[in-house]
């Protein structure tokens, strides 16, 4: 991956971390707001792969620890994760799916919903399940999907995409 | 076994063979893939035991101050130029929710709610000092405190905790355990304190509790969020014999009790009581309160700053 393009992609994420902070976490519709940041680091996992994905994340979650003063780390552990399966998806399963970023967006949303909800339990925080899996999920979970496609478009647009060096060995079928 | 090795299909007759992928790929590529993955999750976690254990103190509290400090000018450019989109965003829902209407009439009831409260509380205050003459050991009146205004320039972020963000610190006279609170009413209260900005704990929080008391029975209790909605807050251990009614207003109660007190002055409006309830195996009332402060359009608050910090 080339300095521009690491430059490119870090930008994004640090606009993503602050517009995240500072407007679209305010944007409650039905009880649950986007995660913008979380989308913008699994269209990056998507497009550049697994290490860059996971990178990404991780500093996009430090970003949104500092500017909030959370608790450093958390979100930057649960975005690592999103960056590199999103990353690992696109290396394997999902390359060529014309819906991978409807997908993988669809599917971290909830799987760090629950993993973040464990987290916090984990730190001793007080966390009402149905709130923070159900409430509040389900209408983000919608909203990260409306925001999947113009997102993957956009960042694409500006990063590009990434040379796949880590796919999983396809297979030839020979003539018999 | 050779990579390039290959295979008959029993099922289908057909030969297939595996083909090579880079040396990059099936070498350094999976291993480099593991130890990156593997650092960054072991600096997250290290990161969360030392910020968890801080609690904003020592190295790591001083690293996310100096951090803080650093993205605040972003933090706050970002803020002035979504302003605008967050007004129309906020004109839009109000629009439809027929809000518009209410406004000038929400700012008188503002003023009237708080004329009364003090007239209610001094009327009570009189008689109480004529029955009890060692006043001297009651709640303090927020005549102790001196605003500090500042801009909201963060937001809850998730579902797992209720608080914002403000533009202002220590260097501001702000420190932690400090109340917040607005023209509608108790806001919450600042958990942790850099130079330029601060936390906020917002009453909604699972963690907040505010000792409270309704104005006009005297029934005191505990106000919590309501589980599983941010909309609601409750008013919980209110015993049994206490009189609470619906529409009743709930205000912070402020008790001092020798050399412990409080975290919020007595008389800040929190809400206003939407239903009663009552069981015959709880053992205590079930009080539901719509609170007067709309938690999710704060754009500025005011941080009570004690005159005198003991």
């Amino acid at each position: 991956v080339s300095a521009t393009a690491w430059l490119r992609a870090s930008l994004v994420v640090f606009v993503a971390a602050m517009l995240q902070v500072v407007i679209v976490s305010s944007l409650v519709v039905a009880g649950g707001a986007p995660d913008l940041l979380l989308v913008v680091v699994v269209v990056l996992g998507l497009a550049r792969g697994s290490i860059p994905g996971a990178i990404l994340g991780f500093a996009g979650g430090l970003v949104v620890d500092l500017v909030t003063l959370g608790t450093l780390g958390v979100t930057s552990l649960v975005l690592t994760l999103a960056g590199f399966w999103a990353g690992r998806y696109a290396e394997t399963t999902g390359r060529d799916r014309r819906f991978a970023a409807v997908i993988a967006v669809g599917t971290i949303t909830v799987l760090a919903a629950a993993f973040g909800y464990v987290l916090h339990y984990l730190l001793d925080e007080e966390v009402v399940a149905r709130h923070a899996l159900v409430t509040a999920l389900a209408p983000a979970f919608v909203l990260n999907l409306v925001l999947a496609l113009p997102v993957n478009a956009l960042v694409r647009r500006l990063v590009g995409e990434g040379e796949r060096d880590e796919l999983a060995p396809e297979v030839e079928v020979l003539a018999s | 076994m050779s990579r390039q090795r290959s295979a008959r299909s029993a099922a289908l007759g057909l030969t297939v063979r595996r083909l090579p992928t880079t040396s990059q790929a099936r070498g350094a590529g999976p291993l480099r893939r593991r130890l990156v993955v593997g650092a960054l999750v072991l600096a997250s976690l290290v990161l969360i035991s030392l910020s968890f254990r801080a609690d904003g103190s020592g190295p790591l509290g001083g690293v996310q101050s100096a951090g803080a400090t650093v993205l605040r000018p972003f933090a706050v450019g970002f803020e002035r130029v979504a302003q605008p989109f967050r007004d129309v965003y906020a004109w839009a829902d109000s629009l439809l929710s027929a809000q518009s209407e209410a406004d000038a009439l929400r700012d008188e009831v503002r003023e009237l709610r708080q004329r009364a409260i003090q007239s209610e509380f001094a009327l009570q205050e009189n008689v109480y000092l004529r029955e009890l003459l060692d006043y001297i050991d009651g709640p303090r009146f927020p005549a102790d405190f001196d605003p500090v205004a500042a801009e909201v320039i963060g937001r809850p972020t998730g579902a797992f905790t209720q608080a914002i963000t403000i533009a202002v610190g220590a260097k501001n006279g702000v420190r932690a355990n400090d109340p917040v609170v607005t023209a509608d009413g108790l806001v919450g209260v600042v958990t942790r304190v850099t130079s330029g900005t601060a936390r906020v704990q917002l009453l909604t929080d699972e963690e907040a509790a505010a000792s409270a008391i309704d104005l006009r029975t005297g029934a005191t209790g505990i106000v919590r969020h309501a589980r599983g909605t941010r909309e609601t807050l409750v008013l919980d251990r209110v015993r049994k014999q206490d009189v609470v009614r619906r529409g009743n207003e709930i205000v912070t109660a402020g008790w001092r009790a020798g050399a412990l007190s409080s975290l919020y002055p007595k008389g800040i409006p929190i809400g206003r009581v939407t239903s009663v309830g009552q069981t015959d195996t709880d053992l205590f009332q079930q009080v539901q309160i719509d609170p007067y402060v709309d938690f999710g359009a704060l754009d500025a608050v005011i941080v009570l700053v004690p005159q005198e910090r003991e």
